[in-house]
């Protein structure tokens, strides 16, 4: 995608329009707060299929990108939990789809390794557990680290509070989460966004995630969880 | 076997015991469950920050008109206390491993006398997934488990050691139950109180871990305050 400085406003329809089946799709939220919920429909009725879904959870059967995963879309889940979604974990234990369980520091930062330019991240979280299983575990000045890898992915959607229109983000509450961590992780940037204004209508000093890291602005829409959060 | 109470009394019980347990000042987070309590219970005179992993730093009662872009972990809603701090999961996950935690009160399927704690998942059958649990063991300086001492079927959950894949290993400070408080010391597991419905007997027949019985062993602290039901 060329470069450009002031950002298209485009419906979640067109936004979503060029996401190719078998793609890896980070999806911002945790629980039903901060999801970009009118992404994820757009993202429904596009029907790509096969894809591998980057979120800290799976939402619930029937909220949010959990439809994903309940309409069989998923190939694979990269989550830290999924217990609210009984679908996930009945596709999985019938061996119908991968997951892939990461504890939920380790996938922040994961994701973080992955936009920041990091080939991997040390921590100690999972030490002694069977989340080190297969991974190199190092001895740093005395104390035991999982090597754990970045993370990335073909497109990021997210979910933000007002944006001006080169792309410069706030967020609101809780809805924050992962959303800022994932804007920096993805080849292209999506976001959901309450307001749009012009460029200075944001104070410099309170953007969270800089407009040049992202590509597509969409304003939310009006459904339940999309208008609420 | 011991004895049964009601479920509701234990729930309360094992939270009012554990918010004894804090200093002014101290930053905690509050797992799902029995652990949510706990804030309901934290002495007038104690001031504590308490932390949801999802993004808040100073998090306050659920208020009067929700607003569903505040929530807490277990996804209600929560206010924000003055001077309280809306962060992002990767600051907030360094807050927990970066060691700026005072404690961590999580829930229990399995704990053991090497300071274990199984609480993630049951193979083949539970895979909810670790969520933000193996962070808070591995990163605060206390972990409180608020667990009744036996499972449904009666069976101890204290064990010599976790059977279930483990959350973290050697990572438990503290064991509260319904009937019995439970204090790692210098990697000995000591039980410094015990519930009035309960003798020394009982508790060790309910309990597979070995122990050192604390001297004195004081009563169960909190337990005055129980309203009596009749």
């Amino acid at each position: 995608m060329s470069k450009r400085i002031v950002k298209p406003v485009l419906s979640a329809r067109e936004a979503v329009a060029g996401i190719a089946g078998g793609a890896t799709v980070m999806i911002g939220g945790f629980n039903y707060g901060g999801v970009p919920y009118t992404l994820v429909e757009a993202l429904l009725e596009q029907g790509a299929t096969n894809l591998t879904l980057i979120a800290n959870d799976t939402a619930y059967d029937d909220v949010g990108h959990g439809r994903l995963v309940r309409e069989g879309r998923v190939k694979k889940v990269v989550a830290s939990h999924v217990g609210l979604n009984k679908t996930t974990q009945r596709l999985f234990n019938e061996g119908k789809m991968e997951l892939e369980l990461v504890p939920q520091g380790t996938f922040a930062e994961r994701i973080r390794a992955g936009g920041f330019g990091l080939g991997g991240i040390l921590t100690p979280t999972g030490v002694g557990t069977v989340v080190e299983e297969g991974k190199q575990v190092l001895e740093v000045q005395g104390k035991r680290y999982i090597l754990e890898l970045p993370l990335r992915a073909d497109v990021a959607l997210l979910r933000a509070f007002r944006a001006d229109t080169m792309g410069n983000l706030t967020y609101r509450g809780t809805n924050r989460n992962f959303n800022p961590a994932m804007a920096t992780a993805a080849d292209l940037v999506i976001a959901e966004v309450d307001e749009i204004l012009s460029p200075g209508g944001l104070d410099a000093e309170d953007i969270v995630t800089p407009g040049i890291l992202v590509d597509i602005l969409v304003m939310k829409g009006d459904s339940y969880y999309a208008s609420r959060t | 076997m011991l004895p049964e109470l009601d479920e509701e009394r234990v729930r309360h019980r094992i939270a009012r015991r554990i918010a004894m347990e804090f200093e002014n000042g101290d930053v905690v987070n509050l797992g799902i469950g029995i652990p949510t309590l706990v804030s309901d219970y934290i002495p007038e005179d104690v001031h504590v920050i308490f932390q949801t992993e999802n993004g808040v730093v100073g998090a306050g009662p659920k208020p009067e008109k929700e607003d569903l872009r505040y929530i807490g972990a277990g996804g209600r809603c929560l206010s924000v206390l003055p001077g309280g701090a809306c962060i992002a999961s990767d600051l907030s996950f360094g807050l927990i491993r970066g060691g700026h935690l005072d404690a961590t009160v999580l829930g229990a399927l399995e704990a053991d006398q090497e300071a274990n704690l199984a609480n993630w998942m049951i193979p083949g059958k539970m895979v909810p997934g670790m969520g933000g649990a193996m962070d808070l063991v591995t990163g605060a300086r206390r972990v409180i488990l608020a667990t009744t001492h036996t499972n449904k079927k009666g069976e101890p959950k204290i064990l010599r050691k976790c059977r279930l894949p483990l959350t973290g290993k050697a990572v438990v400070s503290l064991i509260v139950t319904e009937f019995a408080v439970l204090r790692f010391r210098e990697g000995k597991l000591v039980l410094e109180e015990i519930a009035p419905e309960v003798t020394l007997d009982q508790v060790r027949a309910a309990t597979e871990a070995e122990f050192v019985v604390a001297d004195p062993l004081l009563p169960m602290k909190g337990i005055e305050k129980e309203e009596v039901v009749a």
